[in-house]
């Protein structure tokens, strides 16, 4: 009867609905790796690093009951794996994507160990705030059932903007990542100054990870992220570096990923794993449509190995 | 002037007569040496991390070394299970290998297992009639052509649109994995297979069998030959040493006219046929069908070897047994100790970060200096 009320249009709903919820995790790593990039290295590990983040939220929830305390822990463990990535990066004549490939397989082999207790019990999970309570149709309630970290995410975003362009440390982040040789003339340390925006990127990438497990889908299992991570860097490229244009394509890309699970709840389960690809599909297309051999792309750092 | 006497002195002594000795030494091994000694300490202080790592959840690291040697290389049988495993994986780091030769880093190997497993059953299937032998090279051609041409659209857009090679061939992996559930839950699926949709089986006949005195399937002996016609490729032609320009300076490369975008799309096209041939092993000689299992992670533990191995086809031989080996080893490490089944994971993760930390070491050692 519910499904009756609105007919067909259970499916845009329950994609914008989707998009909504499922962006959030893209939006944080996008943001996380954003901040990394614009100082010029790249983090391939941060799916990895979602993993992790995702792992030690829910278990530091159900052992402390507080599911804030379990965002804090997943931003903490996810600036810990910057640390990592940043220290081995900062030796001379170590490349950061391989570095990246590694910390990726580490840092889900290490979630999955120390998270295979967690499978079993569930966690307080994070609390939501209802948008939809004026709407008398179900789906459209729960679409607009929106999570506090996402509305974190969407303030975040122009907060980067700004900081990214107005403070003293922006400037010298942005110098960092367009010439390294001109922030050191500056005084600076390009390790230094790349350590810490790896270790920022880590964090909100581990928060990203917390959303998995303590909201949606809101459990702890190893199939929790299936290469959000990978997605949410490239979405980085797609977005030029720019915080705003990640959290458009995070919505974009949640969307996408949202159309599966919105076509299975009317019934069309035809296809149902094509349309979980969607993303990744989506990711592919859009680099081959804006990428080209001929010129850098229009704003990204100079110092990235992946556009040098 | 003072300082100039005892010098001259050390020059007649009879302990500089070692000197041509000394420097012959690093000029044939040194050079080669530091290539085996470095990875070989990256390694032992990854097994050493991963002793400690294992003794803070109270297990005693003396027995994980115990059983992972007795898992890995201690009885006939783990032998046997080493190698079925190191076959595999050695097609798999020729898939990172073979385009690293150009400078491309692709990480996506699991996606040409997977499509070479999915190319191969289809064609096991499409020919019911045929002889085995007919059967087993339509697989083979098969699995090679679809893996290669998964590896080779990486390569391609890489070259021709500028796309991040690296990303696209990850992205194509869990493109390659929805495409395998799609089939095997839907067109392909064996209604008879209930619990674990996949496809029909091929054929009992249609199987690789084992090569005869080590009792490990055909795939090994795939993985050998590949791995040796690899390093003749690279090392031994004009085409790979025109590929090896092409990856040292690709402006230098388009200057002397080679042509950058076919030795790009062939060797990833060789490196995405070797990982789909590894598909196409697991098919015809472990699983017998496709399904969800082939997504075991060969594609990724193929990554860390081919690091290893520092993209040199001959030595991934060794070093896929090695890793086979800690593959081998893990169900041992599950029983007698207890330990998850993603301490391998985490093993293979210390591994990777350490040897890839250790690249700051070449070149340090006086030792492996060449000349005087």
């Amino acid at each position: 009867m519910a499904d009756g009320s609105i007919g067909w249009w259970v499916v845009p709903v329950a994609v914008l609905g989707g998009a909504l919820r499922v962006s959030t995790p893209f939006l944080f790593v996008s943001l996380g790796e954003c901040i990394t990039e614009r100082s010029g290295r790249i983090n391939l590990g941060l799916e990895g690093t979602l993993v992790m983040g995702a792992m030690c939220a829910y278990g530091t929830s159900y052992l402390t009951g507080s599911p804030w305390l379990g965002v804090l822990a997943a931003g903490c463990a996810g600036a810990l794996m910057g640390l990592l990535h940043a220290s081995i990066c900062g030796l001379p004549r170590v490349n950061d994507i391989a570095v990246g490939i590694a910390l990726m397989l580490f840092g889900t082999g290490l979630a999955f160990y120390l998270g295979k207790p967690l499978i079993e019990p569930s966690a307080p999970i994070l609390p939501a705030i209802d948008f939809g309570a004026w709407s008398d149709v179900p789906q459209v309630r729960a679409a607009l059932r929106i999570n506090v970290l996402f509305l974190a995410g969407v303030a975040l975003a122009p907060f980067l903007i700004w900081a990214l362009s107005t403070t003293r440390w922006g400037l010298v982040l942005r110098t960092a990542g367009e010439s390294a040789d001109a922030a050191r003339a500056m005084g600076y340390s390009v390790n230094l100054i790349r350590l810490r925006a790896t270790m920022i990127g880590g964090f909100l990438a581990g928060i990203g990870g917390s959303f998995l497990s303590l909201y949606y889908p809101g459990s702890w299992n190893e199939g929790l992220s299936s290469g959000q991570g990978i997605t949410a860097v490239a979405l980085v490229i797609f977005a030029r570096w720019n915080p705003m244009l990640c959290f458009w394509a995070s919505l974009l890309f949640g969307g996408a990923a949202a159309l599966g699970p919105a076509l299975q709840s009317v019934g069309v389960s035809q296809g149902y794993y094509l349309f979980n690809a969607a993303p990744y599909i989506l990711t592919l297309l859009i680099m081959i449509v804006t990428c080209s051999p001929k010129r850098t792309l229009v704003g990204a750092p100079a110092e990235l190995s992946i556009t040098r | 002037m003072k300082a100039d006497v005892p010098r001259s002195a050390i020059a007649a002594s009879p302990v500089n007569s070692f000197e041509p000795l000394r420097s012959a030494f690093t000029e044939r091994i040194g050079g080669a040496a530091e290539y085996v000694v470095i990875p070989v300490l990256a390694l032992a202080a990854a097994l050493a991390a991963f002793g400690i790592f294992v003794a803070l959840f109270g297990k005693n690291p003396l027995d994980l070394y115990f059983y992972m040697y007795r898992g890995a290389f201690g009885t006939a049988f783990s032998w046997q299970n080493t190698l079925s495993r190191a076959a595999p994986l050695i097609l798999t780091a020729l898939c990172t290998a073979l385009p690293a030769q150009l400078g491309l880093v692709i990480i996506g190997g699991e996606g040409a297992l997977l499509m070479g497993a999915l190319a191969a059953t289809s064609t096991a299937l499409l020919l019911p009639a045929a002889p085995p032998l007919v059967v087993q090279i339509a697989m083979m051609l098969a699995g090679m052509s679809a893996g290669g041409v998964w590896i080779a659209l990486s390569g391609g857009l890489q070259h021709y649109r500028g796309v991040n090679e690296t990303i696209s061939s990850l992205l194509l992996v869990y493109i390659a994995l929805a495409l395998l559930n799609h089939l095997v839950e839907g067109l392909m699926r064996d209604p008879a297979s209930l619990n674990k949709p996949s496809t029909r089986e091929i054929g009992a006949d249609n199987m690789l069998g084992t090569i005869p005195g080590i009792d490990v399937h055909w795939g090994l002996a795939f993985g050998l030959v590949a791995a040796v016609l690899s390093y003749i490729l690279i090392y031994r032609t004009a085409f790979g040493f025109a590929a090896r320009v092409a990856g040292g300076n690709i402006r230098a490369a388009r200057v002397v006219g080679l042509g950058v975008g076919r030795l790009i799309l062939i060797v990833c096209f060789l490196a995405g046929a070797a990982a789909g041939l590894a598909g196409m092993v697991e098919v015809a000689a472990v699983q017998g069908r496709t399904n969800a299992n082939l997504a075991a992670g060969y594609g990724f533990t193929g990554i860390l070897v081919a690091f290893l191995a520092r993209h040199n086809p001959l030595a991934v031989i060794p070093v896929a047994i090695l890793l086979g080996g800690i593959n081998a080893s893990g169900g041992l490490l599950q029983r007698r100790l207890g330990l998850p089944d993603a301490s391998v994971l985490v093993l293979q993760g210390m591994i990777f970060i350490s040897v890839l930390a250790s690249e700051t070491l070449y070149g340090r050692f006086r030792i492996f200096r060449r000349g005087p």
